[in-house]
C-alpha cells in the first residue's frame, strides 16, 4: 500500500547555485565569441501576403551595418520544418514572421536598421479566429505526438440519451505562450562547414540534429552546448528561428553571430499553446457512475505546418465508462503555427474534463472526490492494458485528508466573510509517463575521482543535480567524487528536456553505464589502470522491451478560492497537489517543478490569454506587462506532496517524470472553488474578473 | 532604438531653456516609461534632458500647512514619508499600488505624472493610433478596449491614464508647479491634463520645454481619513482596471466634504466633481454614495469589452466611501 511521504527539508542543494547566484553560470547568449556581430530579425506587419520588394538601401547606409538578409539573398536552407525555413520564400503566412534580418556591428545598431528595412507586401484577407463551426475544419491523419485522431467505443450519443443525468457543456481554453524568463538566444560560429551554436534549448542532441538538417550539414559537423538554460516550457524543445537566423547570418558575413529574440519577437516565432473549444458530454447513473463519456475538440494550427494538439488524450484513460469517444477537428488559420507548451493536450483538455466531472458531482448531489473514486478503471479504458502503478484514489483520498476536505458543504455561493466568498474545489491530474532511448558514459581516473557525461540539459528544473544524486547513488560513491557534465551534443546523446521523459529518460542511461562501470572496477578488485576506466550505456533496447502497459502519473489537487464580490477579483489563499509519480529523486527539486507546475496552472486558471487580434492578426498583449502571468503576490499557501510509489517497470530509477504533471487540473481545481465559492461556473479561461461581476 | 545625445543640467533654468529651444529634446525623469517608448520606437528624442539632479527632491510644509513635493522625488520615498503617510495615507497607498518596488525606485513625481498610456495600439508602432501618430485612426474602438476609458474619451481615442498616483493627487486637488521658457507658474491637476477631443496626441496642457518642478498638496485635514482601492487582474504588478481615491469628511451621520477620484477609467485621472455635489449633506450610507456615483457614470460611454466597469466602479467607490465612513463615524 502506498503511504504519504512529508516532504522532505530541501537538504539536497543545487550543484550549480552558487554559479546561478554569483553570475557566473553562463546562458546561450553570453558566451563569449571572438568578433562577434548580432543579427537583428524584421517582422512582417501583415498577416497574410506576398513580399513584393525589400528595399534595404536605408539599412545598409546605416554605419556598422554588414548585411541585410532578404528572401532574395538569404543562403538557401533545407529544413523540413516550414517554420524554420527563413527568408526561403515571399510567402507570408502570419503576422511578425521573419521576412528579412539585419546584421550589424552592435545589437543596437542592427536594431536601428532593421527599422529601416522597407517590406513593400502585397497583402491578401487573413482569417485568424477560431470558431465552432468554422468552415475549414477538417480532421486530421493523427494528434501529437502520434495518437488517434479519433477513437470511439460503444454507443456514446446513445448511452448519453438514455443516462439519468447529463452534463453536456462546452469550455474554451484561450491561447497562451510559454513565456520562459530567459529568451530564446543564440551564438553561432562556423568553422569551415563545421557549425558551433551555443543555444538556449532543451535538447542539444535533437537540436544539432535538425539544425544539421537545416543547413545540409552531416550530424557530426553541428555542436550545440547549452550549459544553463532559464526556462523553456517546450518552446525550446525543438530550435527555434533564432539559432537559424544566427547561423545563417554567421555564414553570410563569415563572422559569430549573436541573436537574442526581444519578449515581443517570442509572441510570434516561438510557438505557443493554441485555443480550444472543447465539448464535453458525461452521462451517468444517479450515484455518479459515469455510463458514456464524450469529448470532442476543436483546435487550431497555422497555414504553414500542422501542429494538431492532443488535448482530447487524457479522457481516454482517466475514467472508467462503457461507451466513449474522442474526436479531435482543427482548422488552419493564418497565425503562427503552435508548438509545445508544458503538457501539451493534457493541460487544457483535463481543464474541460475536470470541470465537467465537478458539474457531474454537482448534477448527482455527490462529493466531487467521491464521484471520481466511483469511476476509477481497473485497466486502461481504451485498450484494456493494465496500469503498471495507477494511484489516482490514493492521491484523491490523501489529498482530502491533508487539505481538510471532509465534511464540505458543498452549496455554492454561501460562506461570506466580509465582501469574500470563499469555496473549495478539487480536481485530477495526470500525465504519460515515459522514457526515451538515451546514451551515458560513466569514467573513472586513478585518483578516483568519477566523470558521467551526457547530452541532457537542465532549463531550471535541477536535472544537474538530480543526475548527480543518481549517478553518485548507482556508483556507491559519495557525490564529491562525481562530476556530472551535461549541456553539450558532443557528448552521448539523449532526450530532451521535455515530454516529463528528460529525468526518467536520462537517470537510466546514467544508471546502466555506473552499474557498468561499477562491475568493471570489482571485476579489476578496484585496481584502476592508469588510463582510467570508462563504460557506456544505450537504453534502445531495454525501452524497447518495455511489457505493453499503460503508464501514467497522477495527482489530485485542491483549491480553495476567495472571491471579492465587489471586484470579482480571485485570490487562492490555498493550493494543494498530492502526485503519485514513481520515485521521487531529490524531493527539494520535486517540490520546486511540482509547485511550479501548479503555479503556472494558478496563472493559466487567472491570467493567461494570448488575445488574437482579428484586425492585424497578431497578439497585441505580446509582453509580460499585458500577458499576466502569475505574481509572487497571487500564491497563497501552495504546497505539494507525493505518495510513495513503486514504479516497477521505468527503469532503474522508476522515476515517472515531474515536469509537466503539476500543471495539469489546476485552472479546473481553481475554476471548481469559484463556482462553489460564487456559484459562478466559469466555463472560458482565465477566470477573470468581468466574468464574477454581477 | 534610434541614436540620441543626453545631457544632464544642473539647474532648471538652463533644462527648460535646452529642451524649450531644442527640436527633439525632452526631459528624463526615472526612465521608466520613457525608455521602455524609446525601445518600442514610440518615442524618437534626439536629446535627453536628465533632470534627476536638479534639486527637486525635497519634500517641504508649505505655509499653508500642506505639502510641497519636489517632482524629482522618487515614488518609494514619497510613499513612506511619515507626513504623508498619517495626512495623506490615500497618497501613500496609490504609490504602493503602483508598479513594482524596483520601478518605484526609479520612478520620479513628475514622471509619474507624465506617463503615457498603456493602450496597446499606442503602444505598437506597427499599427495605427491618434494619440501616436495624428489621424491614423484607433483600432482599439473595434480591437482590445477592454481596459481602455468609459468616460471622457472620444472618437478619436479611448486611452486611459496609467498612473495610481495621480488619480490620489486628483482627489487631494493637487496643485503642480511649473516652469516654463517663460516663467514660474502653478496650475491645478485637472488643467495640467486634458481630454483628447480631436487632439488626443496631445495629453497635457504643458508646452515644450515646461517643466513640472513640484507638486503642491494643500492642506486638507479630513485627508487623514483617505484610502486608496486599486482593482487590478492579478493581486500585484499591473495597472489598475479600476482604481478609486476618496477622502470622506462626515459629522452626525451627514457627509460634510469627500473627495472622490476615479482612475482606468478616463484618459485623466477622473475627479468625480458630479459625485462629489451630490453627496455634500447628504446622508453618509452605501445607499447614497452608490446613488452618486452613479450619476457620475451616468455619462459613462462604455464599449463591448469594457462595459463591466460601469458595474465595477459603482461597487469600488460605494465600497470604499462605505468603509471611510464605518472608520470616521
Amino acid at each position: 500500500m502506498t503511504a504519504l511521504s512529508t516532504p522532505q527539508v530541501p537538504h539536497a542543494t543545487r550543484v550549480d547555485g552558487p554559479d546561478k547566484v554569483t553570475g557566473r553560470a553562463r546562458y546561450a547568449f553570453e558566451h563569449p565569441a571572438d568578433g562577434a556581430v548580432y543579427v537583428w530579425p524584421v517582422q512582417s506587419v501583415i498577416a497574410k501576403g506576398e513580399i513584393r520588394n525589400v528595399d534595404a538601401s536605408a539599412a545598409l547606409a546605416l554605419p556598422g551595418v554588414l548585411a541585410v538578409l532578404t528572401p532574395d539573398n538569404a543562403p538557401r536552407l533545407s529544413a523540413d520544418d516550414p517554420e524554420l525555413a527563413l527568408l526561403q520564400s515571399r510567402a507570408v503566412a502570419y503576422r511578425g514572421q521573419f521576412v528579412a534580418a539585419v546584421v550589424a556591428a552592435s545589437l543596437e545598431t542592427a536594431r536601428e536598421a532593421a527599422d529601416l528595412v522597407r517590406v513593400d507586401c502585397v497583402e491578401s484577407s487573413h482569417d485568424v479566429t477560431l470558431t465552432p463551426d468554422h468552415p475549414g475544419l477538417y480532421k486530421p491523419a493523427k494528434v501529437n505526438p502520434n495518437f488517434p485522431t479519433d477513437t470511439e467505443a460503444g454507443d456514446p450519443d446513445g448511452a448519453f440519451a438514455a443516462a439519468p443525468v447529463r452534463v453536456d457543456r462546452t469550455y474554451r481554453t484561450p491561447g497562451e505562450h510559454n513565456n520562459p524568463m530567459e529568451p530564446h538566444a543564440s551564438v553561432a560560429r562556423w568553422d569551415g562547414d563545421h557549425l558551433t551554436v551555443f543555444d538556449a534549448t532543451q535538447g542539444p542532441s535533437r537540436a544539432a540534429t535538425i539544425i544539421a538538417g537545416v543547413f545540409g550539414l552531416p550530424a557530426d559537423q553541428v555542436r550545440v552546448i547549452a550549459e544553463h538554460v532559464g526556462g523553456g516550457f517546450g518552446a525550446k524543445g525543438t530550435p527555434r528561428p533564432n539559432v537559424i537566423l544566427a547561423a545563417m547570418a554567421a555564414r553570410a558575413v563569415g563572422r559569430p553571430v549573436k541573436c537574442a529574440l526581444s519578449r515581443q519577437h517570442m509572441f510570434a516565432v516561438v510557438g505557443h499553446r493554441a485555443p480550444s473549444i472543447q465539448r464535453v458530454r458525461l452521462g451517468a447513473e444517479e450515484d455518479g457512475r459515469i455510463t458514456a463519456i464524450a469529448h470532442d475538440v476543436i483546435g487550431q494550427t497555422s497555414t504553414i505546418k500542422e501542429f494538431a494538439e492532443q488535448t482530447a488524450v487524457a479522457t481516454r484513460h482517466m475514467y472508467a465508462a462503457p461507451n466513449r469517444r474522442t474526436t479531435h477537428r482543427m482548422v488552419r488559420l493564418d497565425v503562427p503555427t503552435p508548438a509545445w507548451m508544458r503538457a501539451p493536450g493534457e493541460c487544457p483538455g483535463m481543464f474541460a474534463l475536470e470541470s465537467a466531472m465537478d458539474e457531474l458531482a454537482i448534477a448527482c448531489g455527490a462529493d466531487p472526490v467521491e464521484v471520481r473514486i466511483r469511476n476509477e478503471p481497473a485497466v486502461e479504458p481504451e485498450t484494456g492494458k493494465p496500469f503498471s502503478s495507477r494511484n489516482l484514489v490514493a492521491c484523491l483520498r490523501e489529498g482530502a485528508a491533508w487539505f481538510g476536505w471532509a465534511g464540505r458543504d458543498p452549496s455554492p455561493g454561501t460562506r461570506r466573510d466580509g465582501p469574500w466568498l470563499t469555496g473549495t474545489g478539487v480536481a485530477a491530474s495526470t500525465y504519460p509517463a515515459r522514457a526515451m532511448a538515451s546514451q551515458a558514459q560513466a569514467s573513472v581516473d586513478t585518483a578516483g575521482q568519477y566523470q558521467v557525461s551526457i547530452a541532457a540539459v537542465d532549463i531550471g528544473t535541477g536535472a544537474r543535480t538530480a543526475l548527480l544524486a543518481i549517478a553518485a547513488d548507482a556508483l556507491g560513491v559519495p557525490a564529491g567524487h562525481v562530476t556530472v557534465r551535461i549541456g553539450d551534443s558532443a557528448l552521448p546523446p539523449a532526450m530532451i528536456a521535455g515530454g516529463s521523459m528528460g529525468n526518467a529518460s536520462w537517470s537510466w542511461a546514467v544508471t546502466d553505464a555506473c552499474r557498468e562501470l561499477r562491475e568493471q572496477i570489482r571485476a579489476r578488485d578496484g585496481a584502476i589502470p592508469p588510463d582510467g576506466l570508462s563504460a557506456r550505456s544505450a537504453t534502445g533496447d531495454e525501452i524497447g522491451a518495455l511489457p505493453d502497459h499503460a503508464r501514467y502519473s497522477f495527482g489530485a489537487q485542491f483549491a480553495e478560492v476567495r472571491v471579492d464580490t465587489d471586484t470579482g477579483e480571485v485570490r487562492v489563499p490555498r493550493l494543494l497537489g498530492v502526485f503519485a509519480a514513481g520515485r521521487i529523486v531529490v524531493p527539494a527539486m520535486a517540490r520546486s517543478q511540482l509547485i511550479g507546475g501548479m503555479t503556472m496552472g494558478l496563472s493559466m486558471a487567472l491570467h493567461e490569454e494570448s488575445m488574437i487580434d482579428p484586425e492585424f492578426g497578431d497578439y497585441p498583449n505580446h509582453d509580460l506587462a499585458s500577458y499576466h502571468i502569475a505574481a509572487n503576490a497571487d500564491v497563497g499557501d501552495i504546497d505539494a506532496r507525493w505518495i510513495d510509489e513503486d514504479e516497477p517497470e521505468l527503469g532503474p530509477a522508476g522515476a515517472k517524470g515531474i515536469g509537466e504533471v503539476g500543471i495539469v487540473g489546476t485552472a479546473a481545481a481553481i475554476a471548481n472553488a469559484v463556482y462553489h465559492a460564487t456559484g459562478i461556473r466559469v466555463r472560458e479561461l482565465p477566470v477573470r474578473l468581468d466574468k464574477l461581476l454581477r | 532604438m534610434q541614436p540620441f545625445e543626453y545631457q544632464q543640467p544642473s539647474d532648471a533654468a538652463g533644462a527648460v531653456a535646452t529642451v524649450a529651444g531644442t527640436e527633439g529634446a525632452v526631459f528624463l525623469g526615472g526612465g521608466t516609461n520613457l525608455v521602455d517608448l524609446m525601445k518600442l520606437g514610440v518615442e524618437t528624442p534626439d536629446l535627453l534632458v536628465d533632470v534627476t539632479r536638479l534639486p527637486m527632491d525635497g519634500i517641504q510644509r508649505t505655509g499653508e500647512g500642506g505639502l510641497r513635493i519636489g517632482a524629482g522625488v522618487r515614488n518609494s520615498d514619497l510613499a513612506v514619508d511619515p507626513r504623508v503617510r498619517a495626512e495623506y495615507p490615500v497618497l501613500s497607498q496609490a504609490l504602493l499600488a503602483g508598479a513594482s518596488g524596483q520601478l518605484r525606485n526609479m520612478a520620479t513625481v513628475g514622471g509619474n505624472l507624465l506617463q503615457r498610456t498603456r493602450c496597446l495600439y499606442f503602444q505598437d508602432v506597427t499599427k495605427p493610433c491618434n494619440k501616436r501618430r495624428p489621424g491614423s485612426g484607433c483600432p482599439a474602438r473595434t480591437g482590445d478596449h477592454r481596459n481602455l476609458a468609459i468616460l471622457g474619451g472620444s472618437e478619436h481615442c479611448i486611452a486611459t491614464h496609467p498612473s495610481d498616483m495621480a488619480v490620489a493627487l486628483a482627489a487631494l486637488g493637487a496643485i503642480v508647479h511649473v516652469q516654463g521658457a517663460t516663467g514660474a507658474r502653478t496650475v491645478g491637476l485637472d488643467e495640467l491634463y486634458r481630454l483628447p477631443g480631436d487632439e488626443p496626441d496631445r495629453d497635457t496642457t504643458l508646452a515644450r520645454g515646461d517643466l513640472i518642478t513640484a507638486v503642491e498638496l494643500p492642506p486638507l485635514g479630513f485627508a487623514r481619513s483617505s484610502a486608496y482601492r486599486k482593482v487590478r487582474d492579478r493581486a500585484s504588478y499591473a495597472f489598475a482596471v479600476t482604481s478609486v481615491a476618496a477622502a470622506l469628511d462626515v459629522a452626525g451621520g451627514q457627509v460634510r466634504d469627500v473627495r472622490l477620484a476615479i482612475g482606468a477609467v478616463a484618459p485623466v485621472p477622473w475627479r468625480a466633481r458630479r459625485a462629489e455635489q451630490a453627496l455634500l449633506g447628504r446622508p453618509a450610507t452605501a445607499d447614497a454614495f452608490r446613488a452618486a456615483v452613479d450619476a457620475e457614470l451616468a455619462a459613462a460611454a462604455p464599449l463591448r469589452h469594457n462595459a463591466f466597469k460601469v458595474p465595477l466602479v459603482s461597487n469600488v467607490v460605494t465600497a470604499v466611501l462605505s468603509q471611510l465612513a464605518g472608520s470616521t463615524r
